[in-house]
C-alpha cells in the first residue's frame, strides 16, 4: 500500500464520518420539529374536545343560532381531519374566528353569560388558545433552527442528497395572535 | 467563566511552584470542595424550599399562576416544573433545581397579587430562562471552584507554617506571590462568582423576553419591584442570589464597592436594557 492510497482512504473515511455527523444532527433537528408539532396537536385536540361541550351549553340558552353552531361543528370536524401543518393552521385560524362569533352570540343572552358552566368553558378555551399560541411559537422557533441547519454551508450539500426537506411554519393571522378577549 | 478558569490555573501554578510539591495537594482541595458542593447541588431544590418555607401547589390552588408557568414552559419547550408558593407579602420569585427535569419555580403571594398578567409572565419567563440556561448548574460549578480556591489557600497557608525548614529549593519570589494569593484569592474568587451571577441575570432577562416577546412586561414588573419596600420574611443571605431581585438591596448605599458584592445587577440598569429592546 503506497502513501497515495492511504491518503485517499483517509479522505474518504473523513468525508464519510463527516456525513454521518451531519446526518445525525439533521435527524435530531427533524425529530425536534416533530415533537414540537405534537405539542401543538395536543392543544388542538384539547380545543376540539372542548367545543362540543361549549355548543351544548350555548344551545341550552340560544336555540335560534343554528348557523353559527353548524359552522363551528364543521370547522371542528375538518380540524380533526386536517393532516398537514399548513392545513391545520388554516382551519385553526378559521375556527378561532367562528368561536368568536359564538361568544358574540352569547353576549345577547344574559342568562348564558351568568352560567357557571359557560364561564368555565370560556376560560378553558381562552387558556387553550393561549397555549396554542405558545406551542406555535416554540414550534416555529424549532422549525427555524431546523431549516437553518438545512441551508448553512456544508450541510446544504448533504441535505438534499439525504432527502431532508425544509419544515413548514405554523402560520398565524396577525389578528389571531391575540387571545380571544370577550368583554361583558 | 473564562476569567475564572484563567484565575484558577494561575493559582494552581503559583501554589505548586511555591510549595515545590504541588499538584497532589491541589487535587485534594478540589476533591474536598467537590464533595461538599455536589451534595448541595443534588439537594439544593429541597434544601432551599425548606429554608424558604415554600409549599407545593396544584393547578386548582392558583390557576392563574399555574397557567402562566404552563404556557411559558410550552413556549420554552421545557417540561413542567414543580410549582411552589411562599406566603409572603414581599414580591419575589426564584427558580432552582439541577436540570429542567428537576426544576422548581417559586413565587411569593405578594408577587402574584401585585403584578398584572403580563408582568407576572415576564417574571416567570425570567425564572424559566434560568432553568433553560442551566444557571443552577453553573452556580453549582462556580460554588465548587470558589470552595476549591478557599480550601487550596487554606492548605497552602497551613503547609507553609509547618514546613519552614526545607524550603530553600523553591523560588522565593513565587513564595511571596503565593502568600499574597492565598490571602486575596478567596475574596477574588467570590467576586468573580458574583460577577458571573450578575451576567446570568442579564442573560435570563433577555431569554425571558424571547419567550414572552414583550420586554415591557418584565420591565414594568422590575419597576414595581424597585418601588416596593415590603420587608422580606423568607429570604436569608444564603438564598439571596436565587431571587429575581436582591431581597436585601439597600437603596441608599450605592457605591462601587457594594455593587461588587451584589448577586444581582442594579434594577435600573436591567430596566433600561429591557426598555431599549
Amino acid at each position: 500500500m503506497n502513501s497515495l492510497t492511504i491518503i485517499i482512504l483517509a479522505v474518504v473515511g473523513g468525508v464519510l464520518l463527516f456525513t454521518l455527523f451531519i446526518y445525525n444532527s439533521l435527524i435530531q433537528a427533524r425529530l425536534r420539529v416533530k415533537e414540537a408539532f405534537s405539542q401543538i396537536d395536543v392543544q388542538l385536540k384539547r380545543r376540539t374536545d372542548l367545543i362540543p361541550n361549549l355548543i351544548e351549553t350555548v344551545k341550552g340558552y340560544a336555540k335560534h343560532e343554528k348557523e353559527t353552531f353548524t359552522k363551528v361543528t364543521e370547522l371542528r370536524t375538518s380540524l380533526i381531519n386536517a393532516k398537514s401543518p399548513e392545513k391545520k393552521a388554516e382551519v385553526n385560524n378559521m375556527l378561532t374566528d367562528a368561536l368568536k362569533s359564538i361568544f358574540a352570540v352569547a353576549e345577547n343572552y344574559p342568562q348564558l353569560r351568568a352560567s357557571e358552566n359557560f364561564k368555565a368553558l370560556q376560560e378553558e378555551l381562552e387558556d387553550t388558545e393561549n397555549k396554542i399560541a405558545y406551542s406555535r411559537q416554540f414550534y416555529n422557533s424549532v422549525v427555524l433552527d431546523y431549516n437553518t441547519k438545512l441551508q448553512v454551508f456544508p450541510n446544504v450539500l448533504f441535505a438534499r442528497l439525504l432527502n431532508f426537506k425544509p419544515a413548514e411554519f405554523f402560520g398565524a393571522t396577525t389578528d389571531e395572535k391575540k387571545p380571544v378577549k370577550v368583554s361583558f | 467563566m473564562f476569567l475564572f478558569v484563567v484565575f484558577i490555573t494561575t493559582l494552581i501554578y503559583v501554589f505548586s511552584k511555591a510549595m515545590g510539591l504541588g499538584l497532589g495537594v491541589v487535587g485534594i482541595a478540589l476533591i474536598f470542595s467537590g464533595i461538599a458542593s455536589i451534595g448541595s447541588y443534588y439537594y439544593s431544590d429541597k434544601l432551599v424550599l425548606v429554608t424558604t418555607g415554600a409549599r407545593k401547589i396544584e393547578k386548582s390552588d392558583n390557576p392563574r399562576y399555574f397557567r402562566i408557568v404552563e404556557n411559558l414552559c410550552i413556549a420554552a419547550g421545557l417540561p413542567m416544573p414543580k410549582v411552589y408558593l411562599i406566603d409572603d407579602p414581599s414580591p419575589n420569585a426564584f427558580a432552582t433545581g439541577r436540570d429542567p427535569k428537576h426544576a422548581v419555580v417559586c413565587a411569593t403571594t405578594g408577587l402574584l397579587s401585585m403584578m398584572t398578567d403580563a408582568e407576572l409572565e415576564g417574571v416567570i419567563a425570567h425564572e424559566l430562562s434560568h432553568i433553560k440556561n442551566f444557571d443552577i448548574r453553573l452556580a453549582g460549578v462556580l460554588a465548587i471552584l470558589v470552595g476549591f480556591v478557599a480550601i487550596a489557600s487554606d492548605i497552602f497557608i497551613r503547609a507553609t507554617f509547618f514546613s519552614r525548614s526545607d524550603r530553600n529549593n523553591s523560588n522565593a519570589v513565587f513564595f511571596l506571590i503565593a502568600i499574597a494569593f492565598a490571602i486575596l484569592s478567596p475574596i477574588a474568587a467570590t467576586l468573580i462568582q458574583l460577577a458571573v451571577s450578575r451576567k446570568r441575570e442579564f442573560l435570563a432577562d433577555a431569554s425571558g423576553v424571547l419567550l414572552t416577546r414583550y420586554p415591557d412586561g418584565l420591565a414594568s414588573a422590575l419597576e414595581k419591584l424597585k418601588n416596593d419596600h415590603t420587608p422580606p420574611r423568607s429570604a436569608s443571605n444564603a438564598t439571596a442570589h436565587l431571587f429575581i431581585e436582591n431581597p436585601f438591596e439597600n437603596k441608599k448605599v450605592k457605591n462601587f464597592f457594594t455593587s461588587l458584592f451584589n448577586t444581582h445587577p442594579p434594577l435600573d440598569e436591567r430596566i433600561k436594557i429591557l426598555r431599549g429592546m
